[in-house]
């Protein structure tokens, strides 16, 4: 990706690489901060999660396959399963979790 | 690549964020999935506005792309809570596949698709962390998936000095990784790395048992998380950057998680010796058992229940296996019902992976107010009447903090005979993971109800009604 003409006309001159590494350890630091605060009784469904949005790596599958690629077409494949199935057994599982209905009344 | 593209991916990026942030409570965590969802449709989005004009083969991406949500939905509402490990190592094994097959398909095609400004080195170099990685998880969730399934046999399977194996493998793929930065145009040093991934995956995860399952899960995760960030590096794309070093954080966190609760060390596991030290002889437990354990009967047990006012419940694994969650909730509605107080208290490694028995016990509506932390659990059975442990052992064997000469020493557990009286469950004296005995189970305040777990539970359940 090039971002190169949004930082040239701010006139940064930012390393495009030295950008990527920083943002891979900021995004590092963010992930550790979120997570821990995750509860233990959700982390099946956060693994679940993970899963499918690590595999925004069907972005550049969509670019393989688009080149007519058959190794983009079987990434794409199952890249889109990840994304679809992760999403949507995660939003079965969290549906599960359930106030006590009892206690509202 | 168009401005806007980064821009939206910047978007998908806080979408993530925020997804994740709404998921650290369970009244707003379905709704941080959707968030996180609508963020992945805005990435692909930017992906077709800033590639459009790439895109030629449109028949290729409408294949794979239907197909696969089609696959995708018909797994997510197939699957079965209890196979949700098996699930996660599925999703792992096609990410890890994903990255290394978009990887060789970059370098494939390094002339159209290097960025103009990343050096052939670091192109072929993230090219290799692609490969490597990803075969890794791939071939690794491949056989832990067979373990979980028990295709194969659960118990470690080692070679012969595995470790020096593993070292070696390691040098020849940074050997051939050398020769690959020279030559790009040499393919062969990939397929050889390829092969040499295979191998380590297999290598490292044939060697774990079944017990260890949840480590090798939380762990893979995280090689997830890096071979998206590896990717992303390939092709300079931030946004990948940034979300597989999230994922990858939220690996880690879990594996240590695990690592803590199972007793292991981080350390070990991130280096891939996940095998357990060895285990403590188990012949001694006859003559350790004899005579002092006390049997009960459902009547008497529903008797302590009738006359109780906290319960705090401990489930293991062994729930799941008989597959008395519903006799477990019908038994919670009977005790609330009359105004007690009932707590399920839940060990981290309860289950198959990270909190995979919380999965369980809501699948069958228990509510999630019920639903408690170790630390919190621990505080209940303190001042609690009954403490009820139903098909776990290892997780309440008090020898974890009484003995450093036990494997398990060190490991937290919940303490339940802090509870006034102890009612355990469980089908015979047969020592749980660790292969030690239990010194929770001849205790004065313990006594013992041998049956399955949902047989002893109707039982119990019967005898209260007849109260």
């Amino acid at each position: 990706m090039n971002l190169m003409p949004l930082i040239a006309s701010s006139g940064a001159g930012l390393d495009p690489i030295l950008t990527a590494v920083v943002l891979f350890v900021l995004a590092l630091i963010i992930g550790f901060e979120v997570i821990t605060k995750v509860p233990p009784m959700l982390h099946t469904p956060l693994v679940v999660a993970s899963h499918a949005m690590a595999s925004i790596m069907v972005v550049e599958a969509i670019r393989a396959a688009g080149h007519g690629s058959l190794l983009g077409l079987i990434a794409l494949f199952i890249g889109t399963v990840n994304v679809v199935g992760g999403y949507l057994i995660a939003d079965r599982m969290l549906a599960m979790f359930k106030k006590d209905k009892k206690k509202e009344k | 690549m168009h401005d806007i593209t980064v821009a939206l991916y910047l978007i998908t990026v806080l979408l993530f964020i925020a997804g994740l942030k709404l998921l650290t409570s369970p009244r707003t965590a379905r709704m941080g999935n959707l968030v996180s969802a609508v963020g992945m449709t805005i990435a692909i989005i930017a992906t077709f506005l800033g590639y459009w004009s790439e895109l030629t083969s449109w028949t290729y991406i409408l294949i794979g792309g239907i197909l696969g949500s089609a696959v995708g939905a018909f797994l997510a509402y197939r699957v079965d809570m209890r196979d949700i490990p098996q699930f996660v190592a599925i999703l792992n094994s096609f990410g890890g596949a994903v990255s290394a097959l978009v990887g060789a398909w970059a370098i494939f095609n390094m002339d159209k698709v290097k960025p103009a400004f990343a050096s052939t080195s670091l192109f072929v170099g993230s090219v290799i962390a692609d490969a490597f990685i990803g075969t890794i998880a791939f071939i690794g969730s491949v056989i832990a998936f067979a373990k979980l399934q028990k295709l194969i046999t659960e118990r470690p399977v080692v070679l012969p000095m595995k470790n020096l194996l593993n070292v070696i493998a390691l040098v020849l793929v940074l050997v051939f990784g050398y020769l690959l930065i020279q030559n790009p145009h040499n393919y062969l040093y990939l397929y050889l790395i390829f092969a040499l991934a295979a191998f380590l995956g297999f290598n490292v995860t044939m060697a774990v048992g079944g017990a260890d399952m949840p480590v090798v899960i939380s762990l893979l995760i995280s090689y997830a998380g890096l071979s998206a960030a590896a990717l992303g590096f390939t092709f300079m794309n931030y946004g990948l950057i940034m979300v597989g070093s999230l994922v990858g954080a939220s690996g880690l966190i879990l594996t240590r998680i695990m690592a803590k609760a199972m007793n292991r060390d981080f350390w070990g596991i991130l280096l891939g010796n996940i095998t357990p030290p060895e285990m403590a002889a188990t012949s001694s437990d006859a003559a350790f058992y004899e005579g002092k354990v006390k049997s009960t009967s459902p009547d008497e047990v529903a008797m302590m229940l009738k006359y109780a006012d906290r319960i705090v419940v401990i489930p293991g694994y062994g729930l799941a296996v008989a597959q008395a969650q519903r006799e477990l909730k019908e038994l919670y509605d009977l005790l609330t019902r009359e105004g007690k107080e009932v707590y399920f208290a839940i060990h981290d490694v309860a289950g198959r992976m990270p909190g995979h028995m919380n999965v369980l016990l809501a699948e069958v509506e228990v509510p999630y107010e019920a639903l408690k932390t170790m630390d919190e659990g621990n505080q209940l059975l303190e001042g609690a009447d009954v403490a009820l442990v139903v098909g776990a052992n290892d997780v309440v064997n008090p020898l974890a903090k009484e003995d450093p000469s036990t494997p398990i020493y060190g490991m937290p557990i919940l303490e339940a005979d802090k509870a006034r009286s102890v009612v355990v469950i469980k089908r015979s004296l047969s020592p749980g993971f660790a292969g030690i005995p239990n010194p929770l189970f001849i205790r004065d305040n313990t006594v013992m109800l041998f049956d399955d777990a949902k047989k002893a539970l109707r039982a119990i359940i019967d005898a209260y009604k007849e109260l």
